[in-house]
């Protein structure tokens, strides 16, 4: 999901002797609890192995691609988070799925490259590429996060939190009250229920999706008018999937639309003289990968 | 990057989308459609459909519930098909009992003459129109002898009113009428056991909808589970302890069962060599329980067990030592579509001897290869082709409507949201024609004995694509064979005769409990329900128990049937009944059925 990039904040590094957290460990510790909390009382990982398997190999993956491609070690925060989603957001019977969908995930960083920035979001286009080319083997992430509030409750909060901090917060509430607004009108155009319409939203695959894919710093546009045109994007397309009865809709909507935008926003600044300035998110160093 | 790495890492690139295409192509095993051998030679079985030649034509029809559900009718709807094997009027043969669920239609007994045709007899029994507004409609029946008179009682289950019939010499049932049923339930599960060893068996019954719902007359549509995975909200169990005298007393919450989950499926046996039956129970919506009985109290140890972490939606619950090791191995159904939900089902194998202990249970489902069944309902061990190895049958589909349209979408929607959503009917989207993983292929599972099953529905003849619910076995023709029942929803009731390899061999132990006198009340347990059978031939050791019901809305015959394969002999037989008394055969003949009776 999310690569771990944050704006940094000012004054934030003010005070040495304070303890703080680097802004790419904050995606990992969330992720990490979330999936610890959710295992412990739900048990809704399909086991910890396959989720351990991903992540080991999505880590191995970058270390590998990294200190052989450029020469040096890379900071593994970005590949544990793609390992970890990929072993929460894929269901499958068997192991081979979880490390094939994280080396994809990892590879793909280093192989789909325009101006040397990648177009996809790993997790996104592991997870799309299970889907369609193992789905004899795949499925997504289905299951709840127990039958009370509670859990929404957590996810929600923390999620909230974060994105606040790492200013993508909008881009959540773009797509929430993008989706809303679309499942209004599909259940006014088929006369389906509105409340079943929505139902998505309250389990954790699109809790996950909105908090922490689409709102990846790294494969989002740059500016925060382009990125909720973006989202709303996304969000359209996304019902046009539905429309056409795709279950894993919200995916492949920002399979298509993500790298879309993306290549659009890189094009035109290297069409721009140089010397203009850059979007801001560019000018936070990004990690070294 | 350089020019030669990023080639290389291209090329890795397109290899590792290409890898699930490999592993396909690799893996394309464990189904058997090529035909062009002799089934009977190569696998050493066929399976003929035989229902309407043996005069057993039945279809079934489903419920119509309150009008405010007719929008996922099917899906509400879904069960009630379910059969039963029982010699009711104890000749030897076994009869089969089929239920209906439309209100108004009648449940049927085929009554096996003997000559490989059955009588309709249901209506002269007085169990035929049992489904009427003020019962409400069948799910299923378990057969036993509760009041230990030679003759084989029913307790029909509903989605309504519970009913007992005393079995009246094989002539005619009449509704026993004190014993303190549920006045309305919606029961999908009941299973005859004798869980205090006291010599009268007992009768477990476990709600699916809570008991507090009328589906004719709801007064909420807020009736759905409370959760596709945790659901806690459903019927509440009953454990009915047998008084002689025909009394019977609830007493559950006194011995230490209580649930509300959503029970589809139970299982009665021995599973930890005590002498007392514990109880398996695969819920719907949520994870399975195991009540592990102590001296004829219960305890619930599924998580320790490692059978009740992960939910799943459990469906069919039977026993069978399918390694031939003196141990049973649970198989528990779920529903797998591929690209949609990949619950798998379960075969639930003892890590070790239990020796009494909590046993702990592995999942093998997937390294034997009965795991992917679709929407898997019913299934059955048993020997199909007498090769001495236990095989698995399992049916599954769940809505057959239109071949073009899929309600997965829809359902894959309002599955996974909140309570608030699921639970209530409403929010449901409209069915109307859709499917819902229907028209899918049956399993047959043939055991090799070296740890792997292998599926060859589709070449010895279970090739039907009904909704299928119930799977029920029984030798109706006394040939040696295990013939198979099975009941599909909306869909008529098939009997594929089987037919075995001549080369191989089999034994078979109908048992009775002891009469100190033929007079009613000096008997115990004379169905014999929890007695298990240990054959010893050839250096295999199979252990088969006599079942008060089990898979899903199903009893297979009382008989215990081995196959021996080729061998000629047995070594020894080994009934321990359910009072803990053990007897001893040494190297009976085989091909032949014994009749055993208790000593006492």
């Amino acid at each position: 999901m999310a690569e771990v990039e944050a704006t940094a904040q000012p004054g934030s590094a003010s005070s040495p002797r304070r303890f703080r957290l680097d802004p790419r460990f904050l995606a990992p510790l969330l992720i990490t609890t979330l999936l610890v909390a959710g295992q412990l009382s739900f048990g809704f990982l399909e086991s910890w192995s396959r989720t351990l398997l991903a992540i080991a190999t999505a880590m191995a993956t970058e270390l590998i691609l990294v200190r052989s491609l450029f020469g040096r070690w890379p900071h593994l925060a970005s590949a544990y988070v793609s390992g970890i989603s990929i072993g929460i957001l894929v269901r499958s019977l068997a192991f081979w799925p979880y490390a094939l969908g994280s080396a994809i995930s990892i590879t793909s960083k280093y192989v789909l490259r325009v101006r040397n920035q990648h177009l996809w979001n790993p997790t996104n286009l592991g997870v799309v590429a299970l889907l369609l080319l193992a789905s004899d083997s795949v499925a997504g992430l289905s299951i709840q996060w127990g039958n009370n509030l509670l859990p929404m409750v957590v996810v929600w909060t923390l999620g909230t939190a974060i994105l606040h901090r790492v200013n993508r917060l909008h881009v959540t509430l773009t797509y929430l009250v993008s989706f809303v607004i679309l499942a209004a009108l599909r259940s006014a155009v088929t006369g389906q229920p509105f409340l079943g319409e929505i139902s998505p939203l309250t389990g954790p695959m699109y809790q996950l999706f909105m908090f922490f894919m689409i709102t990846d710093p790294k494969t989002t546009v740059g500016t925060r008018r382009g990125r909720i045109a973006v989202t709303v994007l996304i969000a359209i397309v996304e019902a046009v999937f539905r429309h056409l009865r795709f279950v894993y809709a919200p995916f492949y909507a920002l399979f298509l639309v993500g790298p879309i935008a993306k290549l659009v926003e890189i094009e035109r600044a290297a069409r721009r003289p140089s010397g203009h300035s850059a979007p801001a998110w560019t000018a936070v160093p990004p990690p070294r990968n | 990057m350089k020019h030669r790495a990023r080639i290389t890492l291209i090329v890795l690139f397109c290899g590792l989308l290409l890898t699930p295409w490999l592993i396909r192509r690799l893996g394309e095993k464990g189904t058997v459609t090529d035909s062009s051998a002799s089934a009977l030679d190569r696998y050493g079985f066929v399976l003929t459909e035989s229902a309407q030649e043996a005069g057993m034509e039945f279809i079934h029809e489903g419920p119509r519930l309150d009008p405010k559900l007719a929008h996922i009718m099917p899906e509400v709807a879904s069960m009630g098909a379910a059969v039963s094997v029982t010699d009711f009027d104890a000749d030897g043969l076994p009869d089969v009992y089929v239920t209906n669920s439309r209100m108004g239609s009648k449940n049927r007994m085929f009554r096996n003459r003997g000559n490989g045709t059955f009588e309709e007899v249901a209506e002269r029994l007085g169990i035929a129109e049992v489904n009427q507004p003020a019962t409400g409609v069948s799910m299923g029946s378990v057969w036993g002898d509760y009041d230990n008179d030679g003759f084989e009682d029913l307790f029909l289950y509903r989605w309504g009113q519970q009913d007992l019939f005393r079995n009246e010499g094989g002539m005619r049932f009449s509704r026993v009428e004190n014993i303190s049923l549920p006045a309305w339930a919606n029961v999908n599960s009941a299973v005859w056991l004798d869980y205090d060893r006291d010599g009268r068996l007992d009768l477990f019954i476990a709600g699916y909808y809570s008991e507090a719902v009328n589906l004719w007359e709801l007064t909420s549509t807020r009736m759905m589970p409370e959760s596709f995975e945790y659901a806690d909200n459903g019927g509440r169990k009953y454990l009915y302890r047998n008084l002689g005298d025909g009394e019977f007393e609830e007493v559950s919450e006194e011995v230490g069962i209580s649930s509300r989950r959503w029970a589809l499926a139970t299982v009665a046996a021995d599973l930890r060599g005590t002498g007392y039956p514990d109880l398996f129970v695969a819920n719907d919506y949520g994870v399975s329980e195991l009540f592990v009985n102590e001296g004829g109290r219960f305890r619930e140890v599924g998580r320790e067990a490692g059978v009740g972490f992960s939910p799943k939606s459990g469906m069919n619950a039977t026993v069978g030592d399918v390694f031939n090791q003196g141990l049973f191995a649970i198989y528990e159904s779920n529903i797998s579509e591929r690209g949609i939900l990949l619950q798998g089902n379960n075969l639930w194998v003892p890590a070790s001897a239990p020796e009494g202990g909590l046993p702990h249970y592995d999942n093998l489902a997937g390294s034997l290869g009965v795991e992917l069944g679709g929407w898997s309902f019913g299934a059955q061990f048993g020997d199909l082709n007498n090769d001495g190895f236990l095989d698995l049958y399992l049916v599954n589909g769940f809505v057959s409507a239109s071949p073009s349209e899929s309600y997965w979408y829809d359902f894959s929607k309002v599955a996974g949201g909140h309570e608030i959503v699921i639970s209530d009917a409403q929010n449901w989207p409209a069915m109307g024609e859709r499917s819902l993983a229907g028209y899918q292929q049956k399993k047959l599972w043939l055991n090799d004995g070296a740890g792997r099953f292998l599926d060859v529905s589709q070449v010895v003849g279970a090739v039907d694509r009904y909704d299928g619910r119930a799977v029920a076995y029984g030798d109706f023709s006394g040939r040696g064979v295990v013939d198979v029942l099975v009941a599909n929803q909306r869909g008529p009731l098939l009997f594929y005769r089987n037919e075995v390899h001549p080369d191989r061999h089999w034994i078979a132990f109908e048992l009775e409990g002891g009469c100190s006198s033929e007079s009613e009340g000096q008997c115990t347990n004379r169905s014999a329900v929890g007695a298990q059978v240990a054959l010893s031939w050839d250096g295999q050791q199979q252990v088969q128990e006599v079942l008060g019901g089990s898979g899903f809305s199903a009893q297979n015959q009382l008989k215990l049937h081995f196959g021996l394969g080729s061998a000629t002999e047995v070594d020894q037989v080994v009934v321990r009944w359910p009072s803990g008394e053990t007897q001893t055969l040494r190297q009976p003949p085989v091909n032949r059925v014994y009749v055993i009776k208790e000593p006492v």
